[in-house]
């Protein structure tokens, strides 16, 4: 491997890392008011929060990004390519974690919001200080999974050239032709990542076992 | 060596000396019920001789075969699947929980193993099924899945699917306990038909203690992993001469 | 710019052979996992450890890193070793081998779902290991891991755009085949797009009538 290719392996992985973290960050973002937006008292509220999760679940990362880089300069809008990326993940991921999050706020007990309202919280503050820390709590383990989901997805926004691990990972084997090597490499590669990724995710997760 | 044969069993889950060296023997054809505190062994001893609990050390046999090894020479070394698979095929249990297969219609129950296991013809075994549910007073409710039959009727039918694998020993773990007095009573009924009709070797436990005298021809007393009673049914319940035995006893008739 | 309805109309009927190539990948693929998912979850369980350990290390490794790149494995490196797949067949070989590992985890939840009791009574009937297997636990085991088992169609179907990377005729390739002649991409990519959507929403929708319905039975 010439130190050409290594550099490209390593400006990839870069990239793949600033994808995926940003992808996850924009999702989480996204995934709060999603969440509560589902599980709102108001029907109207619920149905905005239905269907961001309906549609952007049902939207591929690969879908979204195709529109983003080949559909929408066709309307005067030209995306930066990693921006482009984050966001296709972003909005995908955010409506699977705004689900986590439902899902979190909805094992709460009731009896929890029962006695924050015996104690006359207005329910926002009930949700605010007793279902929601509770809640998060519960999200963790979920959040870490999609955060190995997330790396995965990263690699489909190679097939619209973006540039991370993936896509110049295809640039060495088209110059040197050794498939073998270069894909079995990336999939090595994409399997340490996520050993890395799942035993940050481990560590973060014990670290709010105890406090 | 006795037909059923416990030599120096000892077994214990994590620090919880269940077993402690224990030995018994029981006689081909006899009724033993085994009484004693919760938490004493009792259910152990049953799943063990069912091997669905390994024994830590001591060995049992059936009919001097021993069931969780084999001779090899002089030596005794651990049996192969096949060789406990042999040797248990002359036992099998009725469970507290009944677990009837609740995929398979009741007449299905009964007849899987007689033509999985000892390979009948279908038509043959489907009579044999009848024949066994008609004695425990089911022979309406072949076409019908276990949920939606009663406790007690779900019981029935496990001792029928129990009966049609032939054994030579029929265990017993507490089969009413999960049911209502009245419904034990059809229960225990059918299981006193047994008794009377077949030559099997049972051992029970039990907390229906005149069933146990109406059934049994001896009554192991268990405490802390040992065997402190062995005794005739008059005997023990009339005149137990082991004081944990009387405490026991006691806290069980009142109970009820 | 305004979306050019002639254009979008005469297109269509190419769009649409790519949503049926697409559904085929989905159907077969998934067909693939849900067979080869039970496969990997009983030999996960195998007694043997030389069984059990690799094909949990395999499964793992499967699932952790990118279908995308498990494709191009499949049609850039076969061919190399002499088992060249045409880019369909590698689509559906990628795809099911992928949601293998998915369907895999769903039916061992499935089998740890059954009581321990009906392991007990199969012993206390003497069945044969494999009856146990046919007749007792996998008879309870897949239809509680159906409405996951579900799920899995639908995110598979979501994973089909992919297969554009390895030239399989689905709609994005179709599109992108159109663009090369028109150098009109924003018709042919809204529409591809929008052809994925539109059935995603609709197996989405049929997802949530089995898990309401299988939930019904569960508490009946
Ligand atoms: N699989 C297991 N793991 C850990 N402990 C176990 C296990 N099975 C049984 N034990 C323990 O072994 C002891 C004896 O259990 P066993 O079921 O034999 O008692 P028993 O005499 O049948 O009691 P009971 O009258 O309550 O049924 C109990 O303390 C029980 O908690
Ligand atoms: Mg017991």
């Amino acid at each position: 491997m010439s130190s050409a290719q290594l550099g490209l392996l390593l400006y990839g992985a870069w990239k793949t890392i600033l994808l995926t973290l940003g992808g996850m960050a924009l999702a989480l973002v996204i995934a709060f008011p999603v969440g509560l937006a589902r599980v709102s008292h108001n029907k109207f509220v619920r149905a905005i929060g239905f269907t961001y999760v309906e549609l952007f679940r049902g939207a591929a990362v690969l879908v979204l990004a195709f529109w983003f880089v080949y559909a929408l300069p066709s309307l005067g809008w030209q995306l930066d390519p990693t921006f482009a990326g984050i966001l296709a993940l972003g909005l995908n991921m955010g409506a699977y974690s705004g689900e986590v999050v439902r899902g979190a706020i909805q094992a709460v007990p009731p009896g929890q919001i029962e006695a924050a309202t015996a104690l006359n919280f207005k329910p926002s503050q009930g949700m605010r200080r007793v279902v929601l820390p509770q809640a998060v709590r519960a999200m963790i383990p979920s959040f870490g999974n999609n955060v190995i989901e997330q790396l995965k997805a990263t690699a489909v926004v190679a097939v619209v050239s973006i540039p991370e691990l993936t896509f110049n990972g295809q640039l060495i084997w088209s110059g040197n032709g050794r498939a073998a090597a270069v894909f079995g490499g990336l999939l090595i590669g994409y399997g340490l990542m996520a050993l890395i990724f799942m035993t940050g995710v481990k560590l973060l997760e014990r670290r709010v076992a105890w406090t | 060596m006795s037909f059923i044969d416990f030599t120096d069993v000892s077994k214990r889950f994590g620090d919880n000396v269940v077993l402690d060296d224990m030995s018994f023997n029981v006689a081909n054809g006899e009724r033993v019920t085994l009484i004693g505190p919760s938490g004493s062994g009792k259910t152990t001893i049953l799943r063990m001789l069912m091997t669905l609990t390994k024994p830590d050390s001591g060995t049992i046999a059936i009919d001097d075969e021993y069931l969780w090894h084999e001779r090899r020479g002089d030596d005794l070394v651990p049996a192969s699947e096949a060789h406990t698979r042999k040797v248990r095929s002359r036992v099998t249990m009725v469970f507290q929980q009944f677990n009837l297969f609740p995929n398979m219609k009741v007449l299905r129950n009964v007849t899987e193993a007689p033509i999985h296991v000892l390979g009948k013809q279908k038509d043959e075994a489907d009579e044999r099924a009848r024949e066994l549910l008609e004695m425990v007073g089911l022979q309406d409710k072949a076409d019908f899945y276990p949920s939606q039959l009663s406790g007690g009727q779900q019981q029935r039918v496990a001792i029928a699917r129990a009966l049609a694998v032939e054994p030579d020993i029929l265990l017993l773990d507490e089969v009413t306990s999960a049911l209502d007095p009245e419904i034990a009573a059809e229960v225990l009924d059918v299981l006193r038909d047994v008794a009377k009709t077949s030559d099997v070797t049972m051992l029970l436990v039990t907390h229906a203690m005149r069933f146990a005298r109406d059934v049994s021809n001896r009554v192991l007393m268990f405490n802390e992993g040992k065997i402190i009673e062995d005794a005739a049914p008059e005997q023990m319940f009339n005149e137990p001469q082991h004081e944990r035995t009387k405490a026991f006893l006691k806290s069980v008739l009142e109970e009820v | 710019m305004k979306f050019d309805w002639n254009y979008a109309l005469d297109i269509l009927p190419q769009l649409l052979d790519g949503l049926l190539t697409a559904l085929i990948a989905t159907v077969v693929g998934y067909a693939v996992a849900l067979v080869l998912g039970l496969v990997f979850a009983l030999a996960r369980r195998s007694h043997q450890k030389w069984v059990s350990v690799p094909v949990g290390f395999v499964v793992e490794f499967i699932r952790g890193t990118p279908l995308l790149i498990q494709l191009f494995f499949l049609f850039f490196v076969l061919p190399q070793l002499g088992l060249a797949l045409s880019p369909l067949a590698a689509g559906i070989v990628g795809l099911g081998l992928h949601y293998a590992t998915y369907t895999s985890e769903v039916y061992r939840a499935g089998i740890e779902g059954v009581p321990p009791g009906q392991w007990d009574a199969a012993i206390a009937l003497h069945l044969p290991r494999r009856r146990v297997w046919t007749s007792v636990i996998l008879p309870q085991a897949v239809p509680r891991s159906i409405p996951a088992l579900t799920n899995y169609s639908i995110a598979l179907f979501k994973d089909v755009p992919q297969l554009v990377a390895i030239t399989v005729a689905e709609p994005f390739t179709v599109g992108r085949g159109i663009i090369a002649e028109t150098f009109r991409p924003f018709e042919p990519i809204t529409m591809a797009g929008l052809l994925y959507l539109a059935v995603a929403l609709v197996l989405s929708y049929i997802g949530r009538i089995v898990e309401r319905r299988y939930k019904g039975m569960a508490t009946a």
